[in-house]
């Protein structure tokens, strides 16, 4: 079954996934389905960059008691890790902010919440 | 001092983040241990800086790889691409280091007595020297991913200063609309790091720029990360979320993430100089940032004009002459192909849209310092409700006057100098953009004097009378500003063979960049 | 506050939750994890406390001063293991070749040596320390803050 999957798929998912995420950001004004699209765009890039580093037939890329074979790459899931911290960094910041928001104004639409205008 | 020269790269980012760690500790120590323990380790970070710039000047390119056996080590025995993490220092990341390091420590001066009465001011302290650390290693470094996570960093601290006064509704607004433009711009970034690596499999910046070839999928990246950084640096059409957030910023905060906007211009500048350099069709991309460049000219100061809010009226100023470095810099990227045009007006047009950086983060944090120091005394940024406050704020007077002559471009301040360099060589590339960039600055005048006739002259409020000077500390952080203005202003000269046409060589010789680490021997 | 099975099943559980995690954290040069992956598994620990107690009662056990303290000093061993070997480099491993964690692996497929790895370990363990005090702290304060209270100074 693994081989008829084409091997451009995950970068098919990633794509029609930050494509979502754009149109979530752009037009949704409902500030924590803001937040949740800018999760799957997260998403989306993480999925690329470990998709990237896929070697066909590849094992994990770790010595401790690894079977014979060929490694995928592991750059990239380096580089994953690392945008997964900052994301949850990015996320609890946006979180506690649209918290406070919803204090001061006691609403989360973009439109009525706005204080800042012209 | 041999051994210090070679290590300050590291200690200029390290030293900041240690701070930034032991704050919360030493405050439990009493506020004065924490303000003294904060002025001296920004000291040594500022001499730091100063032992550094004068290396980079009179060497060359300083290149300090992490975790190797010795500093300078790019290429290890036997390999032909460096596979370490490393920060690679030429003139214009160390013209960077040097604007961000004066506007944080005129902050820090500036923001010691502003923050009384407030809760919270060891998290204040964390965070600026986070955002500085941030934007030194965004300005040093010479790797990829580097680039992304010190640009995370330094959007993370600058979006939690942003917000730091949550009993305010709006301020919380404009936080959220940095992070949130901050987050989708980093993220953008990540996704072009991930199309090189996948076809150079390096990342670092001197190898990808050695091995690239202009394939398609190298022309999205550029894409990407050109909207991402144009994101970044409030260049029109994306520039909604910078009135916001420079507005509601406290004091000393305000020049901070105005040089991490800027900041992120010179990440851009490095991505089209450096990163992709003779590959690109250069006189189409120059005429993409020109143009970019004259909409955030023309745009910014006409909604400038008809602003009450006095900050949000210098916020549009910030974005309009963001415009005019951006129309500097591409048309030095327009004709760097061509090397007679290259040496009559390129260089000129280069050499003023640096200076002009340097120039209106100086003369721009002092407005906002002003702007920030009568809210502070009378507790509204409305132009309508203020008026003659000239009779008791003197000092906070006369910095204004300053700032509103150097950007408006009056002798002998410092904003004459470099619009006078961006008239002058824009001319000779096409007169048009030269026509529209003076008109921009007539305006920019006029906005300005209207807002000193409103708040400053006129007959005082009668609620304002007993309105007194703002504290000390913050008169200091500002006349730093000045007089570094009016020094500027009447040694330009000086400045532009010591500080800005060595920035200008650096961008225009990628060749050197690349030698640096890829020539360095074992 | 949920009912008293919930609450003596999650004391019980914290404690295989926390072994799992400094297992993970301490690994993290040989298997998969690390500091941050360890560090975020006993947070998730914390996160059952928190379901199965009220938030106000965790807050009695989890003062904010202890927590601010921990993070500081996770950090601070971090940033002192790096400035440590800044006689030849910064971050550079000064502990390969000396009896604390310093043996060289055998390149290529090998059972795992804990012993290896240099001043990765230590990096690991302060790191995790920094990660457990810090979501802790933003998981705490986002469930008082959504009651209507605020994390105590």
């Amino acid at each position: 079954m693994m081989e008829h999957i084409p091997l451009n798929f995950p970068f098919l998912a990633a794509a029609l996934l930050a494509g979502v995420a754009f149109y979530i950001i752009i037009f949704k004004r409902n500030l924590i389905k803001l937040i949740m699209g800018i999760a799957l765009l997260a998403s989306a890039v993480n999925l690329f960059l470990v998709a990237l580093g896929y070697r066909a037939g590849g094992n994990a890329p770790i010595y401790t008691d690894v079977p014979p074979g060929p490694m995928v790459l592991p750059v990239p899931q380096a580089l994953t890790l690392t945008s997964i911290v900052i994301n949850v960094a990015v996320l609890a910041l946006m979180l506690t902010m649209v918290v406070h928001i919803y204090r001061h104004t006691g609403d989360i639409d973009s439109k009525k919440s706005r204080r800042l205008k012209g | 001092m041999d051994s210090l020269i070679t290590h300050s790269p590291a200690l200029i980012v390290a030293l900041p983040l240690l701070a930034a760690f032991a704050i919360p500790l030493i405050n439990r120590a009493g506020p004065r241990v924490r303000d003294i323990f904060n002025l001296v380790i920004f000291g040594f970070v500022a001499f730091f800086v100063a032992i550094l710039a004068v290396d980079v000047y009179s060497v060359g390119i300083h290149v300090y790889t992490f975790g190797a056996t010795a500093a300078e080590l790019a290429l290890p025995g036997g390999y032909t691409v460096p596979v370490r993490i490393m920060f690679e220092v030429d003139g214009m990341s160390i013209f960077m280091g040097i604007i961000i390091t004066t506007v944080t420590l005129a902050s820090l001066i500036y923001s010691l007595q502003f923050l009384k009465g407030r809760t919270g001011q060891a998290r204040f302290y964390s965070l600026m020297m986070l955002l500085y650390a941030g934007m030194m290693g965004l300005a040093f470094t010479g790797d990829m991913f580097n680039l992304f996570v010190f640009l995370e960093i330094a959007s993370i601290a600058g979006a939690g200063l942003a917000a730091y006064r949550t009993n305010m509704a709006d301020a919380v607004e404009g936080g959220f609309k940095y992070i949130v433009i901050s987050a989708v711009s980093a993220l953008l970034v990540l996704f072009a790091i991930g199309i090189l690596y996948a076809q150079y499999n390096v990342l670092s910046i001197a190898a990808l720029a050695n091995y690239m070839q202009y394939t398609t999928l190298d022309m999205m990246a550029l894409g990407l990360l050109g909207g991402a950084f144009v994101m970044k640096l409030a260049g029109v059409p994306l520039h909604m979320w910078a009135p916001d957030t420079y507005t509601v910023a406290p004091a000393g905060t305000t020049p901070m993430i105005l040089a991490a906007s800027y900041t992120a211009m010179y990440a851009l500048y490095r991505m089209t100089f450096s990163l992709y350099g003779g590959h690109i069709d250069t006189t189409a991309i120059g005429w993409i940032v020109i143009i970019i460049g004259v909409l955030s000219m023309f745009i910014g100061v006409m909604m400038a004009v008809h602003q009450t809010d006095i900050k949000r009226m210098m916020a549009y100023h910030a974005i309009s002459q963001g415009g005019y470095m951006l129309l500097g810099l591409g048309v030095g990227l327009a004709v760097i192909a061509d090397p007679v045009a290259l040496a009559n007006y390129g260089r000129d047009a280069m050499n003023g849209g640096i200076f002009h950086i340097i120039n209106h983060v100086f003369y721009k944090a002092l407005l906002f310092m002003t702007a920030e120091a009568i809210f502070f005394r009378i507790g509204t940024r409305d132009t309508n409700k203020m008026g003659g406050l000239a009779r008791n704020m003197k000092w906070t007077t006369a910095f204004y006057i300053i700032g509103a002559l150097a950007i408006s471009g009056i002798p002998p301040l410092n904003g004459f100098a470099s619009k006078l360099l961006i008239y002058e060589s824009v001319l000779r590339f096409n007169p048009v953009l030269s026509v529209i960039a003076m008109f921009v600055s007539l305006v920019t005048l006029a906005s300005f004097a209207k807002v000193f006739y409103s708040a400053f002259t006129g007959p005082p409020m009668p609620a304002y009378k007993e309105v007194r000077e703002v504290p000390k500390s913050m008169i200091i952080g500002m006349s730093i500003l000045a007089v570094l203005i009016i020094f500027f202003g009447i040694f330009p000269g000086l400045i532009v063979d010591t500080i800005v046409a060595p920035a200008t060589d650096a961008l225009i010789n990628q060749a050197s960049y690349i030698n640096a680490v890829m020539g360095a021997v074992p | 506050m949920l009912s008293k099975i919930v609450r003596t099943v999650a004391n019980q559980l914290f404690l295989f939750i926390l072994i799992f995690g400094l297992y993970v954290i301490v690994h993290g040069h040989l298997t998969p994890g690390g500091g941050f992956q360890g560090g975020a598994v006993i947070v998730s620990g914390v996160v059952m406390l928190l379901v199965a107690f009220s938030s106000k009662d965790l807050q009695k056990s989890l003062r904010e001063r202890f927590l601010s303290i921990m993070e500081s000093t996770g950090a601070l061993i971090f940033a002192i293991l790096g400035f440590a070997g800044i006689g030849t480099v910064f971050f550079y491993n000064f502990l390969v070749g000396t009896s604390i964690f310093g043996r060289i692996p055998p390149t290529g497929p090998n059972p795992g040596d804990i012993w290896t790895g240099g001043v990765i370990p230590l990096m690991n363990l302060a790191v995790g320390l920094k990660v457990i005090a810090g979501l802790s702290a933003v998981v705490l304060a986002m469930a008082l803050f959504s009651i209507g209270e605020e994390i105590e100074e």
